[in-house]
C-alpha cells in the first residue's frame, strides 16, 4: 500500500472514531472536543484533495467561529452535565443508523464512478479559481447568502434577548 | 489507490453516525452538533467529487453549505437558550406539548 | 283489422279532459271562496262541457277514422319516443260518452247527494280530477299515457273512498283499494317493460297503439302470452276479478255516487278498455285469452254466490259488478271484444242508476243501509222505485232491456265459440243474478216498512236534482241494449260501429241455434225472478230471519276470502316488515354506515399513536421514509 493510501486509512479511522466519541460521550464538552478534532480532521481532507482554501476556510469558519459559538453556549447555559440514558431508544436509534448505513454504503460502492482524479491544473482548488466561480457563475447565491447571513444574526439576537 | 468510493463510504458512515446522534441523545446541543457533523460529512462528499470529476462547482456548494451551516447553528443555538429559559431543560423529550 | 286509418289532427281533443282537470284546481284555490253550491256547479260545468265535446266527436267522427292531437313530446330516448298524445277512434268515441256523459249525470246527482255535506268542495275536486285521469286512460294513444290514467284514477279512487276520513274504516278500506290495486299494476308495469323490450329488440321501440299493431307480429307466441298473462294480472286488479277483487266490496265505504261512477261504470271497466285497446296483442296469444274466459266466468258465478246473502244495499251492488265485470272478460277470453264493450256500455247506464237508486234510499231512511231494516218504500219514493225496477229488469236481463241485449250476446259468444262448460257457468250466473237483484228490489221496496221510527220519519223522495239523472239513467238502461240487437231482431248497430277496430265479428252457428240459447237463458232467468219473488215477495215473507246451513255461512262471509288472505299474505308481509323494521334497520344498515364511522375512528385511533410530540420519533420517522426510497433505489441499481 503506497503512502496515500495508507494517510486516508489513518485519517479516516480517526475520523470515525471523533464521530463516535460526539455522539455516545455523555459529558458535553467531551463531546464539542471531538466535533472539533473531526472537523479538523475533515480540514486535512479537504487540503488532500485539492481544496486547500475550503480547507481554510473549514478550519477557520467551522472549527473556529461556529465550534467557538457551541462551546461559548455550553459555558453559558451550564447545564447539569450527564444525561439520563434510555435503553429501548438507543437500541432503536443505532439499529435504524446501521441500516442507513447499510443502504447508503451499497448505493456509493457502484463502479460507475471514477477512478483516479481527473488532472488538474496548480489553479485548481486556489482562492482565484473560487472567486472566479463564485463572483461569475454564482453571484446570486453569494448575494443571497449574505443575506441569510444578515437576517441569522438579526434572529439569533432577538430570540436570544433576555426579556425585560 | 484510492477511489472516489472509498470517499463516499467514508462520508456515509460519519453522516449515519450522525444520525444516530440525531436520534438517541437527549441533550439539544448534542444533537445540534450531530447535526454539524452530517452537514460536514456532505460537504466532504461534495469536495471528493468536485476533485475526481475536475469540477469547481463542488466546492463553491461546500463554501455556501458552510454558510447555511453557520447562519443554522447560530439560529438553533439562540433558540436552545430561549428554550432553556423557558425550561430549564435541554431533554427534547421534555418538550411533547403537540403531543395528541 | 284496420284499413285505411283516416287521421285527422286537431286541437279540440285536448279540451276534453282540460276542462275537468280545470275544474278541479280551480275548486282546489278557489273553491272553498266560492262557496259549495257554485263550486259544484262549476264542476258539473266542466263535465258537462267535456261531454258536449264528446258528443260532437261522436258525430263528426268518420267511419275508420281517428282523430289525433299532440300536445307535447314527453320522453324521447333515442328512436322510443313517448308523447302526451290523444286520439279518439270509434272504440274511445264510445268509451268517452259513458265518461263524460255519466260522469256529468252523477255530478249533477252529487249535487243533491252532497248538498249537506261539510267536505262537499274537496268532493268535487276528487271527482273532477278522475274524470280527468279517466280521459287520459280513454284517450290516450300510447301505452304508457294510458297506464298513467290508470294510476291517476287508482289514486282518485283511494282518494275517495276515504273520503269520510275521520271513520278510521273508511281510510282502511281506501288503502285496501290502492295496495291491491298496485299489485295488479306491478304485472301490469312489468308487461310493459317487457313489451317495449321484446319489441326493442326487434328494432321497434315504440308504445303508440297504432305502431303497436303495426308491429305486433314480430313477437315469439310466448313471448306475447307472457306479455298478455302480466297485462291481464293488472287488470284483475283494477277491474276486480279473481284474485284482486276484494278491495271492491270495501269500495262501497265511500260515498255512493263514487260507488256509481268509479266503481260501477267508468274505472272498473279499464281493464276490459285495455284489453279492447290491445286486441291485436291479445288474440296472437290463445292461452291468455282462455285464462282470462276461465278467470270471468268462475269471478261471475262466485261474486254472484256471495250477493245471494249480502245484507247491505251497496254490498250486493257491488259483488254484482264484480259478477257483471266477469262477464265482460269472459267475452274477451272468446275474443268477442265488441260485445265485451257492447256490455260495459249497457252495464254503465243500468249499474249506475242502480247505485244512485241507492244513494236515493240511503238519503231518504237517513244513512241506513241495511236492507232488513228496509221495504215498503215504493209508496213514499215512487221515481226512486220505478227507475230502479227498470234498471233491475236490465240487470236480470228480461227481454227488451239493454241487459238482455248484451248479456245474452255474451253467452251465445260463449256457446258458439264451443265452451260449453263456461257457458253453463255464466247462464247458472245470470240465474243468480236474477235472484239476488229481485231480491233486493222485493226486500227494499215491497212489503212493510221495517225501518225504525227516526228512519220513518225522514222519508222522503229525492230532490229533483237527484231524480232526474235516475230517470235518463233508466230510459238508456233499456234502449242503449237496442244498438246491439242479434240478427234474428233488427241487427247491430254497434258492431258496425265497432268493425274498424276489431273487424268483423263473424257469426258462429245457426240462427236457430242461437234462439234456443236465448230460450234457455231467459228460462232460467224467469226461474231466478220467481224464486225471489216466493222468498221475499210475498206478503207473508219473513224478511230477516237467520238462515243456517255452511253454504249460507261462506256465502254471507265472502268464503272468508279477506280472512284468507290475511292470513297468506297481510300477516307474513307484515311479520316482514316488523323484522326490516327492528332488526334489519338500526342493525344492518344503521350497523353498515355507523360502522364505517367507527372503523374510521378506530384507525385514526391507532395512526393518531404517531403523534407522540417528541421531535426525534418525528425524525426517526423521516428516516424510515428515507430509507425506503433508498433500498428501492438499491434494488434498482443492483
Amino acid at each position: 500500500m503506497d503512502t496515500a493510501s495508507l494517510i486516508f486509512y489513518l485519517l479516516a479511522t480517526l475520523l470515525v472514531i471523533a464521530s463516535l466519541m460526539v455522539v455516545f460521550l455523555r459529558n458535553i464538552v467531551h463531546c464539542a472536543m471531538a466535533l472539533v478534532s473531526a472537523l479538523l480532521l475533515i480540514a486535512v481532507f479537504f487540503v488532500v484533495l485539492q481544496a486547500p482554501m475550503i480547507g481554510v476556510l473549514q478550519v477557520m469558519v467551522y472549527a473556529g467561529a461556529i465550534m467557538v459559538l457551541f462551546l461559548f453556549v455550553i459555558m453559558f447555559l451550564n447545564p447539569a452535565a450527564l444525561e439520563r440514558q434510555r435503553g429501548l431508544w438507543w437500541g432503536f436509534g443505532t439499529v435504524l443508523a446501521l441500516l442507513l448505513a447499510g443502504v447508503l454504503v451499497p448505493l456509493v460502492a457502484t463502479n460507475d464512478l471514477p477512478a483516479d482524479p481527473v488532472a488538474a491544473s496548480e489553479l485548481f482548488g486556489s482562492p482565484e479559481m473560487l472567486a472566479k466561480s463564485l463572483f461569475n457563475d454564482y453571484v446570486l447565491p453569494f448575494e443571497l447568502a449574505s443575506v441569510l447571513l444578515l437576517v441569522a444574526i438579526i434572529g439569533a439576537v432577538i430570540l436570544a434577548k433576555r426579556e425585560n | 489507490m484510492i477511489a472516489l468510493q472509498h470517499y463516499l463510504i467514508l462520508s456515509a458512515v460519519v453522516f449515519s453516525i450522525g444520525v444516530i446522534g440525531v436520534l438517541i441523545r437527549r441533550n439539544l446541543i448534542v444533537i445540534l452538533m450531530s447535526i454539524e457533523l452530517m452537514l460536514n460529512a456532505v460537504n466532504l462528499t461534495f469536495i471528493a467529487f468536485s476533485r475526481y470529476l475536475g469540477s469547481a462547482d463542488g466546492q463553491v456548494v461546500v463554501f455556501f453549505v458552510m454558510a447555511v451551516a453557520a447562519a443554522e447553528a447560530v439560529i438553533g443555538l439562540a433558540i436552545i437558550i430561549s428554550v432553556y429559559r423557558h425550561r430549564q431543560s435541554l431533554d427534547p423529550q421534555e418538550m411533547q406539548l403537540l403531543k395528541w | 283489422m284496420v284499413e285505411t286509418t283516416h287521421l285527422v289532427s286537431t286541437e279540440v281533443l285536448r279540451w276534453l279532459p282540460f276542462f275537468p282537470l280545470l275544474g278541479s284546481v280551480i275548486n282546489l284555490f278557489f273553491g272553498r271562496a266560492l262557496g259549495k253550491r257554485t263550486a259544484g256547479i262549476l264542476a258539473s260545468a266542466a263535465v258537462g262541457a267535456s261531454f258536449g265535446l264528446a258528443f260532437y266527436l261522436f258525430w263528426q267522427l268518420p267511419a275508420s277514422g281517428i282523430f289525433r292531437d299532440l300536445v307535447y313530446t314527453w320522453i324521447r330516448s333515442g328512436s322510443f319516443q313517448v308523447n302526451i298524445s290523444f286520439q279518439v277512434d270509434a272504440l274511445t268515441a264510445v268509451m268517452l260518452l259513458v265518461v263524460t256523459g255519466i260522469g256529468f249525470l252523477i255530478h249533477l246527482y252529487s249535487l243533491g247527494y252532497m248538498a249537506h255535506d261539510d267536505d262537499m268542495v274537496r268532493f268535487f275536486i276528487y271527482l273532477n280530477l278522475f274524470i280527468f285521469f279517466m280521459l287520459l286512460l280513454v284517450m290516450g294513444d300510447n301505452l304508457l299515457l294510458l297506464f298513467v290514467g290508470w294510476e291517476g284514477v287508482g289514486l282518485c279512487s283511494y282518494l275517495l273512498i276515504g273520503f269520510w276520513y275521520r271513520d278510521h274504516n273508511n281510510t282502511i278500506a281506501g288503502n285496501k283499494a290502492f295496495i291491491v290495486n298496485r299489485i295488479g299494476d306491478l304485472g301490469f308495469i312489468i308487461g310493459l317493460f317487457v313489451l317495449v323490450t321484446e319489441l326493442g329488440r326487434q328494432g321497434v321501440w315504440t308504445l303508440d297503439f297504432i305502431e303497436l299493431h303495426k308491429h305486433v307480429q314480430m313477437l315469439q307466441p310466448g313471448t306475447v302470452t307472457l306479455i298478455t298473462f302480466l297485462l291481464f294480472i293488472g287488470a284483475t286488479g283494477k277491474s276486480a276479478q279473481i284474485p284482486l277483487f276484494v278491495w271492491l266490496p270495501d269500495a262501497m265505504a265511500g260515498p255512493t255516487p263514487v260507488s256509481a261512477l268509479i266503481h260501477a261504470a267508468t274505472m272498473v271497466t279499464a281493464g276490459v278498455y285495455m284489453t279492447a285497446r290491445l286486441h291485436f296483442l291479445f288474440v296472437m296469444a290463445p292461452a291468455t285469452l282462455a285464462l282470462i274466459a276461465v278467470v270471468g266466468a268462475a269471478t261471475a258465478f262466485f261474486a254472484a254466490t256471495i250477493a245471494l246473502t249480502q245484507n247491505d244495499i251497496k254490498k250486493v251492488l257491488a259483488y254484482s259488478t264484480v259478477s257483471q265485470l266477469g262477464y265482460m272478460f269472459l267475452a274477451v277470453g272468446m275474443g268477442a271484444f265488441s260485445s265485451a264493450i257492447f256490455h260495459v256500455f249497457t252495464h254503465a247506464f243500468f249499474k249506475a242508476c242502480l247505485f244512485l237508486g241507492s244513494g236515493s234510499v240511503i238519503h231518504a231512511l237517513g244513512g241506513e243501509q241495511d236492507m232488513r231494516k228496509m221495504g215498503g218504500l215504493k209508496a213514499h219514493m215512487p221515481i226512486t222505485y220505478w227507475t230502479y225496477v227498470v234498471a233491475t229488469l236490465a240487470i236480470a236481463g228480461v227481454p227488451f232491456t239493454a241487459g238482455f241485449f248484451s248479456k245474452d250476446l255474451i253467452l251465445w259468444q260463449t256457446f258458439s265459440h264451443g265452451a260449453t262448460l263456461l257457458w253453463a257457468v255464466g247462464l247458472v250466473t245470470a240465474g243468480l243474478t236474477a235472484f239476488y237483484m229481485f231480491r233486493q228490489l222485493f226486500m227494499v221496496f215491497h212489503g212493510e216498512c221495517r225501518a225504525d221510527a227516526h228512519a220513518k220519519a225522514h222519508l222522503h223522495e229525492s230532490p229533483a236534482i237527484m231524480t232526474w239523472p235516475l230517470v235518463i239513467l233508466a230510459i238508456g238502461s233499456i234502449f242503449t241494449g237496442w244498438l246491439g240487437a242479434p240478427e234474428y231482431l233488427w241487427g247491430s248497430r254497434w258492431d258496425h260501429w265497432l268493425e274498424p277496430i276489431f273487424g268483423t265479428q263473424a257469426s258462429h252457428g245457426a240462427l236457430s241455434t242461437e234462439l234456443v240459447v236465448t230460450f234457455i237463458t231467459l228460462a232460467v232467468v224467469a226461474v231466478g225472478i220467481y224464486l225471489a219473488y216466493n222468498t221475499y215477495g210475498r206478503s207473508t215473507a219473513q224478511v230477516g230471519q237467520k238462515r243456517g246451513g255452511l253454504l249460507y255461512d261462506l256465502s254471507f262471509n265472502k268464503y272468508y276470502i279477506d280472512e284468507v288472505y290475511d292470513f297468506l299474505f297481510v300477516r307474513p308481509f307484515t311479520a316482514m316488515a316488523q323484522f326490516f323494521a327492528s332488526i334489519v334497520d338500526p342493525w344492518v344498515i344503521d350497523g353498515a354506515v355507523n360502522g364505517v364511522a367507527a372503523t374510521a375512528r378506530g384507525f385514526s385511533t391507532i395512526w393518531r399513536g404517531l403523534q407522540s410530540g417528541n421531535v426525534q420519533h418525528y425524525a426517526a420517522m423521516f428516516l424510515l421514509g428515507a430509507l425506503a426510497l433508498l433500498a428501492y433505489y438499491l434494488g434498482q441499481s443492483l
